[in-house]
């Protein structure tokens, strides 16, 4: 009965979007103010339905209800409760409701919080969310109803796949399609600014805390998703250049040039136009993204759903978005003057200097992600592109990025010098050139180039932080606008970030030993003793776990515990690793194959700096938090007149 | 996505019968404490009905040269586990893997230098197996997309403001009465 509720109210959500997606188009073209206001109403009325559909799902996994397919398919009565509800999106139908629900909550909240816009905007604005809304959710009815029922109920279901088990992968993917999703919204603003005809300052400061809501969102699932192979995968790797994290990657990328460009319109009135264009090409790169793991075109971990039906929908769908979008661009950006001047080097230069860079790695990971399928499809050659390439292509590209990244917030509006700027970042050019130096004696001098990426990753953090060394002579740290903090917090960050996995990635320690229980190796300083072998009984797995009493010096330092879990249900085996950190390095190990006979083989890895890289990606996302709490975009409706002001 | 008359079969699919004890009545009830030995008997059963993956490198595989080994390591991870997605031979518990990387080793242990090892490879496999891929023909765009991309922008970008420096800065528009009489009644109200 839920289930057909559930159902039923999704039925509902896509007529109310049909009628939201039109009616209040047809209002904004004619000055209807009734229709136009339809939007707002339709809007909350959306997202009131999608969420009570997502409640019906939630509660069929919650209670077990095996009549329905979808909970059988993906769940277990023995399955604790965190994962019987993170079921309901560990499977393509769920995750797809997921998507729309977040989109309709979007929608929702650009209705509630969206007062200080222009009616038509607005009606505008909630029409093209509520256009790929119904995309959404036909594509749900049409071909991936989570409700379907089955009869005759099966007894019990056949549970999760034993990889989505896990606390970091429960909240993994509703944090990245709150990005994904996000940029829908950017979408929306772009499309109905070209509909309108008319981009200026106001619009861009309505846009960016939408874009910087659907950033922070998305640097924060791409780092759990990063932190969850590192301590699932058994190899202490953190990024892999999957096809899958490439496709969370790229619209981060593109996100990451449209916050950047924004300010550019917001405080100079130009790069108009390039910013619609990339405010377009964050969501189409979700939805590629979207289409890529649904569609099963690259066979993985995520790709639960691989039907052929579904795959020629989204892709279908993609091409309607990004083809309509670019069709409306082509047609109307022409339209859209630029007004402010400015010379190469300033700091619009600099900020274009970022999107270059930032679009051409994102154009170097969409090559490399999609080359293969190309290649496959045009010419039937196979070829490989893995880490190596994006090593040797997407990483160099990094380097003029960071090295301007700190010079950039030096340099005035319209027309600036590099040299008075460079002199204000002569100490962090001296400690990140002494760092270079301390890596290249003192931890490896056979890699010059991990050095040079740890030099970069130390001027990073001093470059961004020297920025404030004004103020703290001055004395006005205090009153500093939380839009400048959240900029040199995420700054720093990304050097955070880059120190974390320099270090981890070529300076760690690894052993790899078969070990009998009362054998004792040396490691690093540290002496390891395998203590004893134990077969543990989780919920839904049954386990073989190792206690390795570590100590330094004679002194006991820690104990590890790393499982190998056998899921009963799927027949599954995970290495459950075993991390102790210090914040500084992460003592890693993994417990591989192995009978009492000859032995267990134990893999203990040291990685330095290791814990820095997710702590990097969270402070990344927090500075964005703190811009967003910025005084100028919580509080005064922004009006359509130019703004005059250019500090920060 | 998985039709339910196949969801049925891997539903009743063979588990309880071959283990003898049925599946799902210790799971949902807690075994006994004396349950050790029937652990450790359930662990046996799985044991021998599946092929557990291995964790990639095994001790047994590793060189005794640290130098040697360390060449291999590097050269693994560019060296695509052909039977596998997106894994590298160090990365993958797959058989091929482990083959692949005794081959590695092998060669390199009889003095082959990398690029003898990664021809060695090639010939075997193909281009496929390397996880960066040769720059011929056939992957030109993939190696100069990304930087033509960025060449192209630049130079226009650097042509625009060019050009743009050469033009004179037009005033903009004067008001035309519509917009006077707006601004007046804005600035009066």
């Amino acid at each position: 009965m839920v289930a057909e509720l559930g159902h039923f109210a999704l039925i509902l959500a896509l007529a109310v979007a049909l009628v939201q997606g039109t009616l209040p188009l047809v209002g904004a073209s004619r000055g209807d103010l009734r229709l136009m206001s339809l939007g707002r109403t339709a809007a909350l009325t959306q997202a009131f339905l999608v969420l009570l559909s997502f409640g019906a799902l939630t509660q069929a996994y919650v209670t077990s209800d095996f009549s329905v397919l979808n909970v059988v398919a993906n769940s277990h009565s023995a399955k604790p409760l965190l994962y019987k509800i993170s079921g309901v999106w560990g499977n393509h139908e769920g995750s797809m409701l997921l998507w729309a629900l977040i989109l309709a909550l979007f929608g929702a909240a650009v209705a509630i919080f969206g007062n200080n816009l222009p009616d038509t905007l607005r009606s505008r604005v909630l029409a093209i969310q509520a256009l790929i809304g119904v995309g959404f959710l036909a594509f749900l009815l049409f071909t991936s109803n989570p409700f379907e029922r089955v009869f005759p109920a099966p007894p019990d279901g056949n549970g999760l796949n034993p990889l989505l088990q896990d606390p970091g992968l429960a909240f993994h993917p509703p944090l990245l399609y709150l990005g994904y999703v996000g940029f829908s919204v950017t979408y929306a603003f772009a499309v109905a600014a070209l509909l309108e005809g008319r981009v200026d300052a106001a619009w861009a400061r309505w846009v960016r805390p939408w874009a910087l809501a659907a950033w922070c969102f998305l640097t924060l699932g791409i780092a759990l998703g990063s932190w969850w192979a590192y301590y699932i995968l058994g190899w202490g790797g953190f990024w892999f250049w999957d096809p899958v994290e490439n496709a969370s990657l790229m619209p981060w990328l593109a996100g990451t040039a449209l916050l950047h460009s924004a300010i550019v319109v917001e405080k100079r009135d130009a790069l108009k136009s390039w910013t619609v264009l990339l405010a377009l090409l964050a969501f189409s790169l979700s939805l590629l993204g979207t289409f890529l793991v649904r569609s099963g075109v690259l066979t993985s971990v995520h790709a639960f759903a691989q039907d052929p039906a579904r795959g020629m929908f989204i892709l279908a769908f993609l091409l309607l978005v990004t083809g309509g979008g670019l069709a409306l661009y082509a047609w109307r950006a022409p339209q859209l003057q630029g007004g402010g001047l400015f010379q190469p080097v300033s700091r619009e230069g600099a900020l274009i200097l970022n999107n270059l860079l930032l679009c051409t790695l994102a154009a170097t990971v969409l090559l490399g992600t999609l080359y293969p399928l190309f290649l496959d499809l045009l010419t039937g050659n196979k070829v490989s592109v893995g880490p190596p390439f994006f090593n040797a292509t997407f990483v160099p590209l990094c380097a003029p990025l960071f090295a301007a990244l700190c010079v950039g917030p030096f340099l005035g509006w319209k027309r600036a010098e590099l040299g008075p700027a460079l002199m204000r970042l002569r100490i962090a050019l001296v400690v990140s050139l002494a760092a270079i130096v301390v890596a290249m004696t003192m931890i490896d001098s056979r890699s010059t180039l991990a050095a040079l990426a740890f030099g970069f990753g130390v001027w990073l953090i001093v470059g961004s932080l020297a920025s404030l060394s004004d103020r703290v002579r001055s004395g006005t740290l205090r009153t500093i606008p939380r839009s400048t903090l959240g900029m040199v917090i995420s700054h720093a960050s990304l050097g955070v970030v880059v120190l974390g996995s320099v270090a981890t990635s070529s300076w760690n320690t690894e052993l790899m030993q078969t070990m009998k229980p009362g054998d004792r190796v040396d490691f690093a300083g540290y002496s390891v003793l395998l203590e004893r072998m134990d077969e543990v009984r989780g919920p839904n797995y049954i386990a073989e776990r190792a206690t390795l009493n570590v100590s330094v010096g004679g002194k006991p330092y820690t104990v590890l515990q790393p499982e190998r879990r056998l899921f009963t249900v799927q027949r599954r085996q995970i290495a459950e690793t075993a991390i102790q950190t210090n914040l500084l390095r992460d003592f890693y190990a993994t417990l591989g194959e192995g009978d009492p006979r000859q032995g267990w083989v134990i893999r203990l890895y040291l990685n330095p700096l290791a814990p820095w890289i997710w702590l990097g990606a969270a402070l990344c996302a927090l500075g964005g938090f703190v811009s967003l709490s910025d005084r100028r975009l919580r509080i005064g409706a922004p009006s359509r007149k130019p703004v005059l002001q250019a500090a920060e | 996505m998985i039709g339910s008359r196949r969801l049925f079969f891997m539903f009743l699919s063979p588990l309880g019968e071959r283990s003898g004890e049925g599946v799902r009545r210790p799971l949902t009830q807690p075994l006994p404490l004396a349950g050790e030995r029937s652990l450790k008997g359930w662990l046996c059963v799985f044991l021998l009905l599946f092929t557990l993956p291995a964790l990639a490198v095994e001790p047994s595989e590793i060189l005794p040269d640290p130098a040697l080994e360390s060449r291999a390591r590097e050269i693994g991870r560019s060296l695509r586990c052909v039977v596998c997605q997106n894994q590298s031979i160090d990365d993958s518990s797959a058989e091929v893997a482990r083959d692949m990387r005794r081959a590695v080793r092998e060669r390199l242990t009889a003095g082959d230098s990398d690029r003898d090892v990664f021809a060695f490879m090639v010939a075997r496999y193909g281009d496929y197996v390397l996880l960066k891929p040769p720059f011929k023909a056939g992957t030109l765009v993939l190696w100069l997309g990304a930087p033509l991309v960025l060449l192209v922008a630049g130079a226009a970008l650097l042509v625009a403001a060019r050009r743009r420096r050469a033009q004179p800065i037009v005033p903009p528009k004067p008001l035309d009465e519509e917009e006077r009489r707006r601004l007046d009644a804005l600035l009066k109200g």
